[in-house]
């Protein structure tokens, strides 16, 4: 029986990724390692007692040797989140437990193509998976469909950019849906079912999908590539929801 | 479904917790209407309640329901699903 402890988490270090986003590098007491996709449980306890529990996605891929990476959006008026963002430093500790869930992973053992659906943070999990992707040296073609606002929003932009000019297979399609830069070419609009299946185009039907994001648009994704002649088995879903920041 | 619908993955650790095993990628049968899915491809409902319920994402009847006591344990009833034990 595999149980499930909290450990404590040590900040080594604070990034900013954009003026909403941070991503916390923990080292963590008896990590036992984590497939991509998978989350953590952190737990917070003021001096009184009271404590605050949220779920987080490791955005590092695995290997790391204790140290995971959390990427966290600042959620105003939340009651964890603005902590992360505002108030944690370099050294304090507080407990996680995990590394947790086994349906929204991607082990990298599977030729097959993979088909990335993002909304804002949702790229989390998906990038646990393409940062895996890359360090194994996997063959499987991979496209990720990002929707972020504005080009200040899209995390880990200059990353996924230096990942998709090696020339792997990977492929990232962005869209902008609130401000685009001049001369932009790409999508400009919110994820629609027309978008998915032009992607689709690129991947083909034996894609492997995970769908991370607002309900709303995972919903909506999901639908649409079922509609499309995806098996639902193949459409692996994780929706946040208003889990209170 | 509405926008407070999350996936069983959201309750993982919770499921855990309670299961003692790691249960959303294990195999599992509605026992409404038969459907075969993996557990975290359940619904989930009531994140702020102080119990969780889990549907079945094709019938959308109750398989799970784990109700949180004031000590910390949980009631469990998930007479809504055959899981397989390992």
């Amino acid at each position: 029986m595999a149980g499930l402890a909290w450990e404590i988490a040590t900040v080594a270090a604070l990034n900013d990724e954009t003026p909403h986003i941070r991503t916390l590098s923990l080292n963590v007491a008896g990590w036992s390692g984590h497939r991509p996709g998978q989350h953590v449980d952190i737990r917070l306890t003021a001096e009184d007692g009271y404590q605050a529990q949220r779920s987080y996605s490791v955005a590092s891929a695995p290997g790391g040797d204790g140290r995971i990476e959390l990427t966290v959006e600042r959620v105003a008026g939340g009651e964890v989140s603005p902590f992360l963002h505002d108030e944690l430093i370099v050294g304090d500790r507080f407990e996680v437990r995990g590394p947790i869930g086994g349906y929204f992973v991607w082990d990298g053992g599977s030729p097959d193509p993979l088909l990335l659906v993002a909304g804002g943070s949702g790229v989390v999990p998906l990038m646990a998976i393409v940062r895996h992707r890359a360090a194994i040296g996997s063959a499987a073609p991979c496209t990720l469909l990002f929707s972020s606002r504005t080009p200040a929003d899209i995390i880990y932009a200059s990353e996924l950019e230096s990942l998709a000019a090696r020339g792997d297979g990977l492929r990232v399609v962005h869209t902008l849906t609130r401000e685009q830069p001049e001369g932009w070419a790409g999508y400009s609009r919110r994820i629609d079912a027309q978008m998915l299946e032009d992607v689709l185009g690129l991947t083909g039907k034996s894609a492997s999908v995970f769908v991370c994001g607002p309900t709303p648009l995972v919903e909506l994704a999901a639908t649409s590539l079922v509609s499309l002649g995806l098996p639902p088995s193949r459409v692996r879903t994780e929706r946040f929801g208003p889990s209170g920041g | 479904m509405d926008e407070h619908t999350l996936d069983a993955n959201a309750v993982a650790g919770t499921l855990h917790e309670v299961f003692g095993v790691e249960l959303t990628g294990q195999e599992s049968e509605c026992a409404h209407c038969g459907n075969h899915a993996q557990v975290g491809t359940f619904r989930v409902y009531d994140m702020h309640g102080p119990g969780v319920v889990l549907r079945c994402s094709t019938c959308a009847q109750i398989v799970i329901r784990l109700v949180r006591r004031p000590d910390g344990s949980y009631l469990v009833d998930a007479s809504g699903v055959y899981l397989k034990a390992t």
